[in-house]
């Protein structure tokens, strides 16, 4: 005996993702998840961005870790609203879903925000399968990372919106090819913006931070 | 690394699937759709299934996995093509604006169950 089922899996987190999606609208919020393997630079990106961003553009930032705080703890300096969630508690996951998003949003408070960037967890494989209501993905490859992660990893290329090649203060020191793991992005996604900055020097934020406001900007109007 | 999770989603959809009134239910075969895209890999997802399933109506069953290639197609220029390596670009009209069309479902599709 045969019984005909037919539904997505995940369609649980799919269902949490469009109520988010519909909260974060309410809230007018512009919500930016920013993904890259561990260590590429994520959190070192987000404090000079936001330093760079606030007070004109109000950001709240939720930042997922396996364990520890000690990433909020570097967030909260700027000043910004930070929360952590940490997944250990929900069994070491490697991405956070999107109940878990819900849950920390309404805990931050949006209210006041117009930004809301969640630092998902260092992994560049489960974290593009799980959509949380965003807005925007963002994904950061570092260029100690090798120019082929791109064309190994291609589902978190594919479902980003814009990349982030970071580190370049390092390319001295490194027999990296800048050019071509752009070019390794742009065949895996065609019309992805790149921008090429050095989260320790402030090198190449300008065009990064303009994209980041007129995205808040188209979305919210603020 | 998140297949423990989606072994547990998979689990759940298909014993509620299973009608109350069948007694002692032993499923042989789970049948899935998995995008070649999925961020899925098949030995691990078995390997959960396996372990999540016993002292279940599921503990016997097997997962038989239709792999689903990746079609895309260009908006520009109206092609469809199916993609074989992670190469998006559209090679008919090289600039194009390329969506996916297939390759990245996760769906269960039905149980066997053992007469
Ligand atoms: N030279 C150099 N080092 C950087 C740059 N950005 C980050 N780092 C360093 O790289 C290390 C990792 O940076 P993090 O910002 O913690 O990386 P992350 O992506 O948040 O890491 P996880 O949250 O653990 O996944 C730290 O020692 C940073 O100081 C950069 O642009 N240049
Ligand atoms: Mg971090
Ligand atoms: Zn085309």
């Amino acid at each position: 005996m045969e019984i005909n089922i037919q539904k997505r899996v995940l369609e649980a987190n799919e269902t949490e993702a469009d109520i988010n999606r519909k909260f974060f609208k309410e809230q007018n919020v512009f919500v930016l998840n920013m993904m890259s393997s561990p260590g590429s630079g994520k959190t070192e990106l987000l404090c000079k961005s936001l330093k760079a961003l606030m007070p004109k553009i109000r950001v709240g930032v939720i930042v997922g870790d396996i364990c520890t705080r000690n990433d909020a703890d570097r967030l909260e300096i700027t000043g910004a609203k930070v929360t952590q969630i940490n997944t250990d508690q929900f069994g070491g996951d490697c991405h956070l879903s999107a109940s878990l998003i819900l849950a920390s949003a309404k805990e931050l408070g949006c209210f006041d925000l117009d930004l809301l960037i969640v630092e998902n967890i260092g992994n560049l494989v489960c974290p593009a399968e799980f959509d949380i209501g965003e807005d925007a993905k963002a994904v950061l490859l570092s260029v100690t990372e090798g120019e082929d992660k791109p064309l190994k990893y291609p589902l978190m290329f594919r479902v980003a919106d814009v990349a982030i090649l970071n580190k370049i203060d390092l390319l001295p020191y490194l027999d990296f090819d800048a050019k071509l793991a752009k070019d390794n992005m742009k065949q895996v996604h065609p019309h992805l913006p790149v921008f090429e900055i050095s989260a320790k020097t402030g090198e190449g934020f300008e065009p990064w931070l303009e994209w980041l406001a007129m995205k808040v900007f188209e979305k919210t109007g603020k | 690394m998140h297949e423990m999770g989606i072994a547990q989603q998979l689990v759940q959809i298909a014993l509620e699937s299973i009608p109350k009134e069948i007694e002692n239910p032993k499923v042989e075969k789970v049948n899935l759709r998995i995008g070649k895209l999925a961020a899925v890999v098949e030995h691990s997802l078995t390997f959960c299934f396996e372990i999540i399933t016993k002292e279940t109506p599921l503990e016997t069953a097997r997962l038989n996995i239709d792999v689903v290639p990746v079609m895309v197609h260009c908006k520009s220029c109206d092609k469809t093509w199916e993609v074989i390596g992670p190469v998006f670009k559209c090679p008919f009209c090289e600039d194009g604006d390329v969506e996916m069309l297939t390759g990245r479902e996760i769906e269960i599709i039905s149980l066997e169950l053992a007469e």
